[in-house]
């Protein structure tokens, strides 16, 4: 039998506000342990939360950035449960009235384009961590990560691959980045997936049984995770036995996911409204004035991208890839008005360069203003590209001015045609052997002629130019 | 002259301000009086005279510099032990944090700080201000100063007892269903729970966040108004704080000529015993003899008022305690082989019978499921009450309820049935429940010389209005003046 997978997605954005969720304390990455923690976000006795203001400013943003309503009255709840890592014994969170519902993303995969729906955003404070350790049998923990915002972003089980959860939350990750509200490096922990995922037989209407795996970090893992957890499954059904509903761990190691919890002794949260924070009002102009601070997205830049400026849908895409890129190639055209020559200086010697130095988008080393002046100077005939890109790489590693770098280092091409001509003239006359092979029609010695020309000139004129001027002298 | 134990908090910062008095000779005498007297009364959990006196000393400099010139500058002020000062214990009563020491200052004690107000200790409670009588208490009970039989009331009962036996001119207490207006009933002191929001709650130990508030206990209305504007007002620490317009003097300024009081003495499914409602009305004639207009109210939903507030103060309780997991400090039971095993030994061991029975209700009543029939409905049942109250402010400035149905019960008698404990919070419960402001005024004595309180309610944010009322009843019959005649040392009533 044929089996379709169910998969829903829940993913814990970590937000890149500067402090806690509930409280004034940094949230550095790699800090040393219990350094970044203060009284509120230990749950000492008597410690109460405030919100971060930033963090509301946040959720707002990326619920408008994933098309949701946002809920203007909105509130925090509280979810009880032991753990060594939850300090209170409960985590606020937002169950009753999240901050945003009802929103979608759309993905593209080999398959074509699909809308997924977002159910809910809420904001909730992460827990600390547990490190264990082995050898003296002990497990200590770290706070700092304790108070944390994340935004907790539900999607709808509109998922029947590994194929579209990966391109929705890489699609996720390019608009989380773009409106800057979370770095989405998954390798820190800052984007995590729970998933939820059950089989059925091929047309059959109801869902099966699901179960969740918790707490995956990685693209590859989460591919991996579906597919073994799918085929589970699916063998299970096969063999006549039965899924158990039950939470999940995925071990990457062993490739294999391993039961965290039976539904039997599955969690009851006990969630009630948190007495220790009023309801926030969300005001019609507090949500319009952060609309206004979302740049446009990605999809919107890339269709642009090819219908006005008349981009491939492959550069239009790296180019929206990032905000930051797409920002400074937005700089560059409004300066030069060259849409594809600047589209392949970015997709070519900028990416590359990029790359080769790991320099992340965000801090790209050379101004939009000095890869205007090298297009300019191209266009006019004064540098060729093997001086143009050498001045970029110049502005790029030693924030070089291209300008004056070409001026400095006498590499300006001679733009002045009648002292062109001056010199092939004295070209011409000192190679008559090979300009009389050309008039008798022998084409390859047109080449030679050139190539003694370009010497004579120290290659600093263009070799069309000087082309031109050549059959203009020869007749 | 009066001792300085007899003078009032004002009375004594007045003095030292003019150098009459030193401030370090203030505190010692407290100091030697909580020595000589507290071994019988229990009143106090923790107690440092190094550091007291020390305190005192930097704040007799800075009353001379002129740093300190408030109204209570120099005074002593006893703490209830859920509140926390930086560096002294913070046990709350309990096994659980017996060990535990503050680590910062709550809010108000740090406006009583900045005011040159000095601590002199922390006092006993009911275990996580739980219980009526101050004997659910892992330090044991402390005995009434009137009838050393009998108990002070509670939660804040260290903090009432040790007024009423002068062992410190004021304290602060906290209120959740009544925990400061009872044991002052019980004592024969002054306490005011404030509206719900108008002093911040940082630093105190949760028991339910949506009752608890903390309150000033005093001989009288007057000291009670002085600390109370010390504390008040909005704190950034505090979300749920609000911004207080309260003036002392406006608020001593005895008033309550044309005021319109409402009486309420009874409801339905409640006792009152016949003492405590006499003296109650009697207290009302004499409002009315001071120019105020009396009627009689009923407000049937009081009957309510008990199951909504045990309901959701179980229920916050049982998420508030649940940090007592003996991961981080506290109390940790000794050889669990297991993060469940630790939870559940060092929770067993830790808590006592009154907070494990609040804990297990309360986790009950928040289970999938149970939710929307308890929480929810008792929410509601909140809000009605809420609405209730604010009808009958359309028509009455004040309404005047007895603070309990009875006086100060004997020691033992109350735990055993504890029902009928939680059901005499009725009066109490129904302010904290509606969030409004209400003071505990001594109004009498019942045949046994036990003191007797009524209860002030006022709309919400209506402290002067209450403080003004009360002063205004203090002035024309004198209950504050007496102090209790048992022989402090030890031997009982008899």
């Amino acid at each position: 039998m044929k089996y379709e997978t169910v998969i829903g997605l829940e993913i814990h954005a970590q937000l890149s506000a500067k402090t806690k969720i509930f409280c004034s304390c940094k949230t550095d990455f790699g800090a040393p342990a219990n350094t970044q923690v203060c009284p509120v976000c230990l749950g000492l006795p008597g410690a109460l939360p405030v919100l971060n203001r930033k963090v509301l400013e946040y959720a707002v943003k990326t619920g408008l950035a994933l098309g949701c309503e946002i809920t203007q009255l909105t509130s925090f709840d509280r979810k009880n449960y032991f753990y060594p890592d939850l300090p209170k014994s409960y985590q606020i969170s937002q169950l009753f009235l999240p901050i945003c519902r009802n929103g979608s993303v759309e993905i593209e995969t080999e398959n074509g384009k699909k809308r997924i729906g977002i159910s809910e955003i809420h904001m909730e404070e992460d827990a600390g961590k547990l490190i264990h350790s082995e050898e003296e049998n002990l497990t200590y923990i770290d706070f700092n990560r304790c108070g944390v915002a994340l935004l907790e972003i539900v999607s709808q089980p509109d998922f029947t691959s590994a194929d579209e959860v990966t391109a929705y939350i890489e699609k996720l990750c390019r608009i989380l980045k773009y409106i800057d509200v979370c770095d989405c490096k998954m390798q820190e922990g800052s984007l995590r997936a729970d998933i939820n995922l059950s089989v059925r037989p091929e047309g059959q209407k109801e869902l099966g049984t699901r179960t969740e795996m918790k707490n995956l970090n990685s693209l590859r893992e989460i591919r991996r995770a579906i597919n073994y957890e799918a085929n589970r499954q699916a063998e299970l059904i096969e063999s006549g036995k039965k899924v158990i509903r039950r939470t999940l761990r995925w071990d990457d190691g062993k490739g294999q996911s391993i039961p965290m919890r039976d539904k039997e002794d599955a969690a009851d949260y006990k969630y009630f409204p948190e007495p220790d924070l009023p309801p926030v009002f969300v005001s019609k102009e507090y949500i319009d004035g952060i609309r206004s601070q979302i740049p446009e997205l990605p999809d919107s830049r890339t269709e642009r991208y090819v219908n006005e400026l008349g981009l491939s849908e492959y550069d239009a895409r790296l180019l929206s890839e990032s905000v930051h890129i797409s920002d400074f190639y937005e700089k560059v055209i409004n300066g030069c008005g060259e849409y594809k020559e600047a589209a392949n200086w970015i997709t070519g010697e900028l990416m590359r360069l990029m790359k080769l130095n790991s320099v992340p988008d965000e801090n790209i080393p050379v101004s939009p203003e000095s890869l205007v002046e090298i297009i300019n100077m191209l266009k006019a005939g004064e540098i060729n590209r093997t001086v143009a890109k050498a001045a970029f790489e110049e502005s790029f590693i030693n924030k070089a001015k291209p300008r004056e770098y070409v001026e400095k280092n006498n590499l300006k091409l001679f733009t002045d045609t009648e002292k062109i001509r001056l010199v092939l003239t004295k070209v011409i006359s000192e190679n008559e052997k090979s300009v009389s092979d050309y008039k008798s029609g022998k084409s390859s010695a047109f080449g030679y002629i050139t190539g003694q020309a370009m010497k004579a000139l120290n290659s600093k004129a263009p070799v069309k130019e000087v082309q031109k001027i050549l059959k203009q002298l020869l007749g | 002259m009066k001792e300085i134990h007899e003078m009032t908090a004002v009375e004594i910062s007045e003095k030292i301000k003019c150098g009459e008095l030193g401030a370090e000779e203030c505190a010692a005498v407290f100091l030697d009086r909580a020595e000589k007297y507290d071994g019988v009364l229990n009143c106090f959990t923790y107690i440092d005279r190094e550091t007291v006196l020390k305190r005192a000393a930097e704040v007799q400099k800075g009353v001379k510099s002129g740093r300190y010139s408030g109204r209570l500058a120099g005074a002593v002020v006893a703490v209830k032990d859920n509140i926390c000062v930086k560096d002294m214990p913070a046990s709350c009563g309990s096994k659980i944090l017996k060990n535990f020491t503050a680590p910062y200052n709550a809010t108000v004690i740090n406006r009583l700080e900045d005011e040159g107000v000095i601590v002199l200790g922390k006092t006993n409670t009911d275990e996580f201000a739980m219980g009526s009588t101050t004997e659910t208490s892992y330090f044991g009970p402390t005995l009434n100063p009137w009838d050393l039989s009998r108990v002070p009331g509670g939660s804040s009962g260290g903090s009432a007892a040790c007024v009423s036996a002068g062992l410190a001119p004021l304290a602060l207490g906290t209120d959740t269903g009544g925990s400061i207006r009872q044991p002052c009933s019980f004592c024969g002191v002054s306490g005011l729970k404030p509206t719900y929001s108008a002093v911040s709650r940082f630093g105190l130990i949760a028991y339910a966040s949506s009752f608890d508030q903390i309150g000033p206990i005093a001989k009288n209305i007057d000291d009670c108004a002085a600390l109370y504007s010390v504390i008040c007002g909005k704190d950034f620490s505090d979300s749920t704080s609000s911004y207080v317009n309260f003036d002392y003097g406006r608020a001593v300024t005895p008033d309550v000529r044309g005021k319109k009081i409402g009486v309420l003495t009874d409801f339905s499914g409640g006792k009152i015993d016949a003492g405590v409602k006499s003296a109650v009305l009697k207290s009302a004639e004499i409002f009315e003899e001071l120019g105020a207009e009396v009627e009689e109210i009923s407000m049937p939903c009081l009957e309510y008022c008990v199951p909504a507030y045990y309901i959701l103060a179980c229920a916050q309780a049982s998420s508030n305690l649940a940090r007592y997991d003996a991961v981080k400090f506290g109390f940790r039971a000794e050889n669990c082989k297991s993060a469940d095993e630790l939870y559940i030994k060092s929770r067993s061991e830790g808590f006592g019978i009154e907070a494990k029975r609040r804990i297990m209700l309360g986790n009950f009543l928040l289970s999938a499921g149970y939710y929307e029939t308890y929480y929810k409905k008792a929410l509601k049942a909140r809000e009605y009450i809420k609405n209730e109250f604010l009808r009958i402010f359309e028509n009455f400035d004040l309404i005047i309820t007895p603070v309990a149905p009875s006086t100060a019960p004997k020691l033992g008698a109350s735990l055993k049935r504890p029902l009928e404990m939680y059901l005499a919070d009725a009066y109490t419960a129904a302010v904290n429940l509606a969030s409004l402001p209400a003071c505990s005024c001594p109004c009498g004595f019942d045949p046994n010389n036990l003191p007797i309180g009524f209860q002030l309610i006022g709309k919400p944010f209506a402290e002067e209005e209450i403080i003004g009322a009360a002063k205004a009843f203090e002035e024309a019959a004198h209950f504050y003046k007496n102090p209790p005649v048992t022989n402090l040392s030890g031997g009982g009533s008899q």
